[in-house]
């Protein structure tokens, strides 16, 4: 019986000419980057218009809602934390040893001078909850063969009103992702350059973010190590835990 | 007036030392009268162009609005009742929408707040008519202030993001059509003016505004509910606490400045006392008491802030009267502080002030130099003939 839904499963995407549909691929997208509990050392490299800055931080993620980042370098950021509880944003910076909230205007601002805004570190809904997808062709991108999906907001407080993702058939991850504003201007584009599979899971290791308003050259972020389902005590997302 | 002949030919005779004293004294009160006339003068043009430019006679602020949270800005909207959008109508309200945004000249992301008006406003000074253009991208006008920080001029088009009531990014090409010169740098820095129906759309907020200004002649025009008023004494407060606080600088310069005149005639007195023990003994062998000796070495002090105060009209009412003409460059970029002030401050002098500062630096002076003429008192008379020291 088992066997029997498991193959009623995949039988989609075994049969030749079958395309599946927008909510199934945002679904299994969701599956794959969605997890539980991990914990995860990353490098952004924020590619200024005249230098480059590098930074590392690592980070404490439980499910959607939740998450600490502590920068472990360079020495000026050495030490500055984020929390996110929910909708509220945390920051800790040890030069003044404050504990400010970001919210408001604060968060539409650029996150350590990335291409990243402090809202999209907000964003942590899934993709299937919020928008509803539609399959409009395959390309290939980094040779790698893909569903082209345009996404559109069936709730009204997203983000971004819509978007373009080009999905890997194979691994179902989203390997290019443009991001609209409501008038359709494109404001920023994600890029996976590097992916890697861990347990039964693909996932990015480098990635590029542009903001297209701006005149940057993107932020390219690494994941050098992550591990899923790890135990993560409890403090770690409290605001107590900032100043620690 | 015996006393007042004696003390000024005294003085006379002292010439040279009586004129330094005279010079320094009249310097302070100069600077004094100019310090408090330029302060003035700065605190009458900054009311006056807060409310010509920004608050009319006086503002409605939705309950949620605080300007020094910008936490509250998101929230702080509402819609206009038919009342209110009546009294708009007949020119006694005008609305401002404000909205935070992002714009993104020469591709460097900036925070700017947005405020929406209406063109056709007469309310205020702001040059509001100017928000015209085509429909292919939202007029904009800018102030000198923020046209010199985001490098923009008139024709240049830049991308504005916003969030509307949802909180969904949207984004749009703004033509800066006018750049206006204020000096009142908080409707200037870093905010960008458009049309209040174009923000209203944009934010998705038909009919509602965050700030309701009263004209000059209506003022405060009863409760409106959701909308707390704010006078001016409450708007203006920023104004009179710089203002304050700048008049306890000036203060200080005053104070440096009637020390040093006032040790100058401190000298002189002790001087005179102990250089003039024989007239003084002289004084009282012909039948003067002490205290009328003692009076007139005070009143000899006491006419330098007199003879101080007619040299310091001489040289300086036309001096004050060319300042207040020609007024007084501040400094480049001052204006850039977030304070309202001219490029050029006019000094406004008050008769109040100038008898003020006389009186002032005469009851001092007089104090000063009544000070060390106490020790003509305790003076022995014959020991003072022979000039013998005491």
């Amino acid at each position: 019986m088992k066997k029997i839904i498991i193959v009623l499963a995949i039988l989609p995407w075994l049969l030749p000419g079958q395309t599946p549909t927008g909510s199934e691929i945002l679904q299994q997208i969701d599956d794959n980057i969605i997890a539980g509990n991990r914990t995860a050392t990353s490098t952004m490299i924020v590619h200024g218009r005249r230098a480059s800055r590098t930074m590392t931080a690592k980070s404490w993620i439980q499910g959607t809602d939740q998450s600490f980042t502590e920068y472990l370098a360079p020495a000026r950021e050495r030490g500055t934390k984020m929390l996110k509880l929910g909708d509220q944003l945390w920051m800790y910076s040890p030069q003044s040893d404050r504990t400010i909230r970001i919210a408001g205007h604060m968060l539409r601002q650029s996150m350590m001078g990335s291409d990243l805004s402090y809202e999209d570190m907000m964003e942590d809904r899934s993709l299937n909850a919020t928008y509803s997808a539609t399959v409009i062709g395959s390309e290939i991108i980094r040779d790698r063969d893909c569903w082209v999906l345009e996404l559109v907001a069936t709730v009204e407080d997203v983000n971004y009103h819509s978007r373009k993702i080009w999905v890997d058939k194979e691994r179902m991850l989203g390997l290019k992702e443009d991001l609209f504003a409501k008038s359709g201007k494109l404001l920023k584009t994600t890029e996976i350059q590097e992916v890697f599979k861990i347990d039964d899971r693909w996932y990015p290791r480098r990635m590029i973010f542009k903001d297209q308003l701006s005149k940057g050259k993107g932020t390219e972020f690494i994941i050098d190590e992550i591990e899923f389902d790890a135990h993560i005590p409890d403090y770690i997302f409290s605001k107590a835990a900032l100043k620690k | 007036m015996l006393a007042l002949k004696l003390a000024y030919r005294n003085l006379m005779g002292a010439k040279l030392r009586t004129w330094l004293n005279m010079i320094v004294l009249s310097m302070a009160f100069l600077v004094i009268i100019w310090n408090k006339g330029l302060l003035n003068g700065w605190d009458q043009q900054a009311r006056r162009d807060t409310i010509d430019w920004e608050i009319g006679g006086g503002v409605y602020w939705q309950e949620n609005y605080d300007p020094y949270d910008p936490y509250t800005i998101e929230d702080s909207h509402g819609r206009m009742s038919d009342v209110t959008l009546k009294a708009v109508e007949d020119g006694k309200l005008t609305p401002i929408l404000i909205a935070q945004a992002s714009i993104y000249p020469e591709g460097r992301v900036q925070s700017v707040s947005m405020r929406g008006i209406d063109p056709a406003q007469a309310l205020l000074d702001l040059p509001a008519n100017k928000l015209t253009g085509d429909n292919s991208s939202v007029p904009a006008m800018i102030g000198q202030r923020a046209a010199r920080n985001f490098k923009l001029n008139v024709g240049d088009y830049v991308t504005v993001r916003w969030r509307d009531v949802n909180g969904t990014f949207d984004a749009k090409e703004m033509q800066i059509v006018h750049i206006f010169k204020t000096n009142v740098s908080t409707i200037d820095a870093r905010v960008v003016w458009v049309p209040l129906a174009d923000l209203q759309e944009m934010m998705q907020m038909p009919t509602e505004t965050t700030l309701l200004v009263t004209s000059q002649e209506a003022g405060f025009q009863g409760s409106i509910p959701g909308w707390i008023f704010k006078d001016h004494y409450f708007l203006l407060t920023e104004i009179r606490e710089m203002i304050e606080m700048k008049s306890v600088s000036g203060q200080v310069m005053f104070l440096i400045l009637m020390s040093l005149a006032m040790l100058a005639i401190f000298d002189t007195q002790v001087l005179s006392i102990f250089r003039r023990q024989k007239e003084i003994g002289t004084h009282i062998a012909l039948g003067m008491t002490q205290r009328q000796v003692v009076a007139l070495f005070t009143i000899e002090g006491a006419m330098h802030a007199v003879l101080a105060a007619i040299l310091a009209a001489l040289y300086g009412f036309p001096l004050l009267y060319l300042q207040a003409k020609s007024g007084w460059s501040m400094p480049e970029g001052t204006d850039d502080f977030g304070m309202t002030i001219a490029d050029i401050v006019y000094p406004s002098y008050s008769l109040g002030l100038v008898v003020g500062t006389t009186l002032i630096v005469l009851i001092t002076t007089t104090i000063v130099s009544y000070l060390p003429a106490r020790r003509i008192s305790k003076m022995n008379p014959t020991d003072a003939i022979r000039g013998k020291i005491q």
